[in-house]
This record gives structure tokens, C-alpha cells and sequence, in this order.
């Protein structure tokens, strides 16, 4: 099976975040980036149904220089080779306009199976992988928690709702957002890191829609508080005082 | 005049209360641009539609077709792909479930369009509304505007409890059925009927108090530290996605969008950073206790009372202190 793993490069979950001064996206300056959570998911699936049934695993990632280095671990993780898609102008673009960015150079690989995360950790839109799917006309499944070779294609296993489950059969080929916790992640073992110096990245360049965007980002705010917070502080025993009090006379529970 | 249409979403031919939300932000809507708001139901729709013919909407299309009787991402967009074509809205509305999830952004794309996903708030402005949504799991809201509001059409779907069932507005609405061609061959996916992996035996949504562990945790060996509150305070222990995803608890203790929703007299929780799947399954609860080391956490936006500081220090104090105040 020949298999594409579309991946995104997000900062990491703890980064101390603040906005931009065109008040439009972030201040990128000084952020660690790391593989988006629900893409580590995707590639470890990949890499699971090639060591079960062979093939190649691809991994693709649009973005600027910095993304590379999340294709190498991927690469010293046991993906084959790698696609980095170049451009300065992914920024601008919507969904619709990444997906055919990917789209195109997915068709290029004539892939069997194409993987992603549900979603992504910054923008967490949720539908590339849908996206990408409609444009190259091939059937697609969400929420994929695991998938299993049949002799008319695949069959997943995906997540419903309130702890329920389903099993969807979809011939190849076929793209799959893959939800997180199916299986365990593994680490780039040193022999990996090693080989991974060895595998090709192949760098394209963006062939941007010819349509602009009909959806755009036009200002990033902080969240307006829901609620009036009381803040407890002290030292850890004052706090764990005030909270008990709290318990008892305004949550009433002790 | 012009429409807008939400697509409500039934099951077994119930209306979820996410739908209704969701025609509360289409009504909302079309009171910001002076359109009307239709619904639109597919697969099971006469209860649904009944449910609806109270409310203040110009018209309930039901999409009945044996091919629509169990969801498929191909049959529900050739569908609504139909609908759109012919009553030619300004706006496609969705509840946020994981259905819509799977074939919303594939219908957008029909027609050239991204799907705004996952709103919060609607607000009016003079070059068309804005779409706010969160980014970076909370931490941070955007302002999404469609670049041809005049023009094109557009496609946005709601969060859970984001808009209120309360502010719908009444009236009389009436059904008009829409018939559908599908032909079998369109529906390239075959699927299963729903399944749960094994009885459920914790009711996380009767127990009066929940102690719900995060990512701050750590280890699976620190989980001892938020067992022993748990059992202090009498509570059930319950966790954030990525602990039930590493095995540290049972999926059946896992609180959020893809597991239980609860509204317990207190909800504690600890080192949750509150990304937006795991608010949706707590924010109801009466009082929420939230410690967390990130002072910026969107949990504390929900919290009535906050703590940030090192859960490893506080927590194993607050257990000795209530077992004091209990003894």
C-alpha cells in the first residue's frame, strides 16, 4: 500500500501565546514547533499498516523552512520519504485553497491511502483531510481510530458520538482524519535518526489556487471571560485552607 | 428575500439540543442580514419536523430517500447539495457534531466554499457579519469574515452551547417536503451500525462531584495524587482525552465532546488546560474548581474559582485539608 501522510507543524501545546501586532495571527518569534498531536496519530497508523501489509509511507507537509525538521523525525520514525511544499503565501489561503494545494501534488504520488489528523492544535478547523478527499473524488472517513485491510479495500473503525462506535467499509482509494488515541506513538529510535540522513525530501513549489479566498482571518483576540473567576493564591497549605472553606460554605459539599 | 438555512441534525428522529442551538444562531442570523430562516431535516424527519412547527421559521424541508435512512457523507451531501441548488440561500447553517464534521466540509467545497467550523459567536458589522471561533484549543478567538457576503454563499457551523436554546423564537412554520434523487452507485462508503466497546459501568453524569485529570499529570505514576482527592472528597474521578487515550483511566471515565457530558455540584479540575472538546462536556456544571500552572489556561475562563500553582504541591495539601475538615 502506497500511503501519504499529510501532516501540519503547530507550536507546541505549552507555548506562551500572544498576538501578533497586526493583531492577525501570532508572534511567532521564539516559538518551538512540533508535529500537530492528531498527525503523529495519522503517521503512526501509516507506519503500522505498512509493516503489516508493506508498502511505502510518504509524508507531506506545507510550510515554510521550519517544517522540514518536522519531516525528518518523521522520517527517522519510519516514514520512507518526504514532500515539503514550499510558499511564502500558504498564509492566506482558506481551506479550500490548502486542500487544493495538497490535492495537487497528492495526485502527482497516486497514493492508495492518504492519512491526517482530525484536526489541527492551532487553527482546528477540522476539515483538510474532507476537503482534500472531494477534490481528488475519492471517498473519505473522520474520527478513524483504527483501519484494517479487507479484499475490496478497507474497513475503519470510527468515533461516534457519547462514547459510541461504527465500522465503515470504503473501497481505495480513500482519505482517512485520523483521531487521536488508537494507537501509541513511538519514539525515533537512534538507528532511525540515522537513516532518516539517508531518505529524500523533495522540496515543490505551491501551485496556488487560481481563486482568492472566500473565508478570512481578520483579527485574533484573548477570550472573554465566561465567568467572574475568584483567584485563590497563597502558599500550597493557604490555598488548600480557602478551598476547603469555599467547599463548605459556597459549594456546600464538605 | 434572502434565506437562512440550518440544517438540523436528527437521531432516531430526535432533534439534539445542539440543533436547536444551531436554529437559534440561524434565526439570530437572519435577523442580523433581514432574511428568513428555514430548517432543513433528512433521513427520519417526521418527529423531527413536528418538534419544529412551532418555531418562528419560514419552512422545514424533509429530505426522505431509503438512501438516507443511515448517514453517509455521500448521500448527505448529494442531498443537501440539491436543496442548496434549488432554494439558493445566503447562508448554510450546521450544529457542530462530529456528522457534520465528516460531510459539511466536502459540501462547501461543491460550491467553492470553505465552511466557517466550529462558531461561537455571530456579530453584525457593515462589511457582513463576523464569525468568531477559537484557535490554539481556546487560548486564543478569531474574527472570521467571507470575503463576497453580497455574493456568495456561506457555510458555518456552531458550537455546542454557544447559542441558546431559550432565545429561539416561536411561531408557525410549515413542512414542505423536498425530494432527493440518489442513486445507489453515488454512495461509496458502507456503514456499520453504531457500536459501544462494553457496557458502561460508571454514570459519570449522576455523580455529584467529579475530580477530572488533564495532561498536567504527567505520569501515570502521579495518578495516585488525584485518586486520593477523589476518594476524600467522595467524588468520582474522571480525565481530559490525552488520559484516557494513554490508558491511564478507561475511555468510560473520559469527560469532553467524544465522551461523557456532566454538570456535577462541583467539578475539580486538575491540570486540564480546557481545550474547547473537553469545556463543551463540563462547562455545565455548578461550580468548577480549576488548578492549572498556565495562568492563561482557557479552563479558567469557565472556573468559578481558580488556582494557578504546581497541582503537585496543591493537590496532596487540599486532600489532607479536607480529610481534616471531614474527620
Amino acid at each position: 500500500m502506497k500511503i501519504i501522510v499529510a501532516i501540519k507543524q503547530v507550536p507546541e501545546r505549552d507555548a506562551q501565546l500572544s498576538v501578533s501586532s497586526d493583531g492577525r495571527w501570532i508572534e511567532e518569534e521564539g516559538l518551538n514547533y512540533v508535529i500537530n498531536e492528531p498527525d503523529a496519530y495519522a503517521l503512526e497508523e501509516a507506519l503500522q499498516l505498512k509493516e503489516q501489509h508493506g508498502g511505502e509511507v510518504i509524508t507531506l507537509c506545507a510550510g515554510p523552512e521550519r517544517v522540514t525538521s518536522t519531516l525528518r523525525e518523521a522520517l527517522a520514525k519510519g516514514a520512507d520519504r518526504a514532500i515539503h511544499i514550499a510558499s511564502v503565501a500558504l498564509g492566506a489561503l482558506d481551506t479550500f485553497g490548502l486542500a487544493h494545494v495538497l490535492a495537487d501534488v497528492i495526485r502527482t504520488e497516486s497514493p492508495d491511502l492518504i492519512l491526517t489528523g482530525l484536526q489541527s492544535d492551532d487553527l482546528g478547523l477540522g476539515q483538510t483531510g474532507v476537503v482534500v478527499a472531494e477534490l481528488l473524488g475519492i471517498p473519505h472517513s473522520t474520527l478513524v481510530l483504527h483501519v484494517d485491510k479487507t479484499d475490496s479495500g478497507i474497513r475503519v473503525k470510527r468515533e461516534l458520538e457519547d462514547g459510541w462506535f461504527q465500522h465503515v467499509d470504503l473501497p481505495l482509494p480513500a482519505v482517512l482524519t485520523i483521531q487521536s488515541g488508537g494507537n501509541k506513538l513511538r519514539y525515533a529510535t537512534l538507528m532511525g535518526i540515522k537513516k532518516a540522513k539517508t531518505k529524500e525530501t523533495r522540496a515543490v513549489e505551491a501551485t496556488l489556487p487560481t481563486t482568492s479566498a472566500t473565508v478570512e482571518l481578520t483579527r485574533v483576540f484573548l477570550p472573554e471571560k465566561q465567568k467572574q473567576t475568584q483567584m485563590i493564591d497563597g502558599t500550597p497549605a493557604e490555598i488548600a485552607a480557602k478551598l476547603v472553606g469555599k467547599l463548605r460554605t459556597e459549594v456546600r459539599v464538605l | 428575500m434572502s434565506t437562512v438555512l440550518v440544517v438540523v441534525e436528527q437521531k432516531n428522529g430526535v432533534l439534539g439540543r445542539i440543533s436547536l442551538e444551531a436554529l437559534a444562531a440561524g434565526q439570530a442570523l437572519a435577523g442580523m442580514l433581514g432574511a428568513e430562516c428555514a430548517a432543513s431535516i433528512l433521513g427520519n424527519t417526521t418527529a423531527a419536523a413536528n418538534e419544529l412547527t412551532s418555531k418562528a421559521i419560514s419552512r422545514i424541508y424533509t429530505l426522505e430517500h431509503p438512501l438516507l435512512t443511515h448517514y453517509t457523507p455521500d448521500g448527505y451531501c448529494a442531498a443537501l447539495q440539491q436543496l442548496i441548488k434549488t432554494s439558493s440561500p445566503a447562508y448554510v447553517i450546521f450544529p457542530h457534531t462530529y456528522q457534520v464534521r465528516d460531510f459539511a466540509p466536502a459540501l462547501a467545497a461543491r460550491f467553492s466554499q470553505s465552511l466557517i467550523s466550529d462558531v461561537v459567536a455571530i456579530q453584525p458589522g457593515d462589511s457582513g457579519p463576523t464569525f468568531v471561533r477559537q484557535l490554539f484549543q481556546g487560548k486564543l478567538n478569531a474574527g472570521y469574515r467571507r470575503a463576497n457576503p453580497d455574493t456568495a454563499l456561506g457555510f458555518v457551523s456552531v458550537q455546542a452551547g454557544s447559542f441558546r436554546v431559550e432565545d429561539l423564537q416561536s411561531g408557525t412554520a410549515m413542512v414542505e417536503p423536498f425530494s432527493v434523487e440518489l442513486d445507489a452507485l453515488q454512495i461509496r462508503t458502507t456503514p456499520g451500525e453504531p457500536f459501544r466497546e462494553s457496557a458502561q459501568t460508571v454514570d459519570l453524569g449522576a455523580a455529584p462531584i467529579i475530580v477530572s485529570v488533564g495532561r498536567g499529570i504527567r505520569e501515570q505514576e502521579n495518578m495516585p495524587l488525584v485518586e486520593s482527592l477523589a476518594q476524600a472528597l467522595g467524588a468520582e474521578l474522571a480525565a481530559s482525552r490525552p488520559i484516557c487515550d494513554a490508558g491511564w483511566l478507561p475511555i468510560e471515565r473520559q469527560v469532553g465532546s467524544s465522551g461523557q457530558t456532566v454538570a456535577p455540584k462541583l467539578y475539580l479540575a486538575v491540570g486540564i488546560s480546557g481545550a474547547i472538546q473537553h469545556l463543551v462536556g463540563m462547562k455545565g456544571s455548578k461550580a468548577i474548581i480549576a488548578i492549572n500552572k498556565d495562568e492563561n489556561a482557557p479552563i479558567f475562563e469557565v472556573a468559578d474559582y481558580g488556582v494557578v500553582g504546581d497541582l503537585f504541591e496543591i493537590v496532596p495539601e487540599l486532600t489532607k485539608a479536607i480529610l481534616a475538615a471531614k474527620s
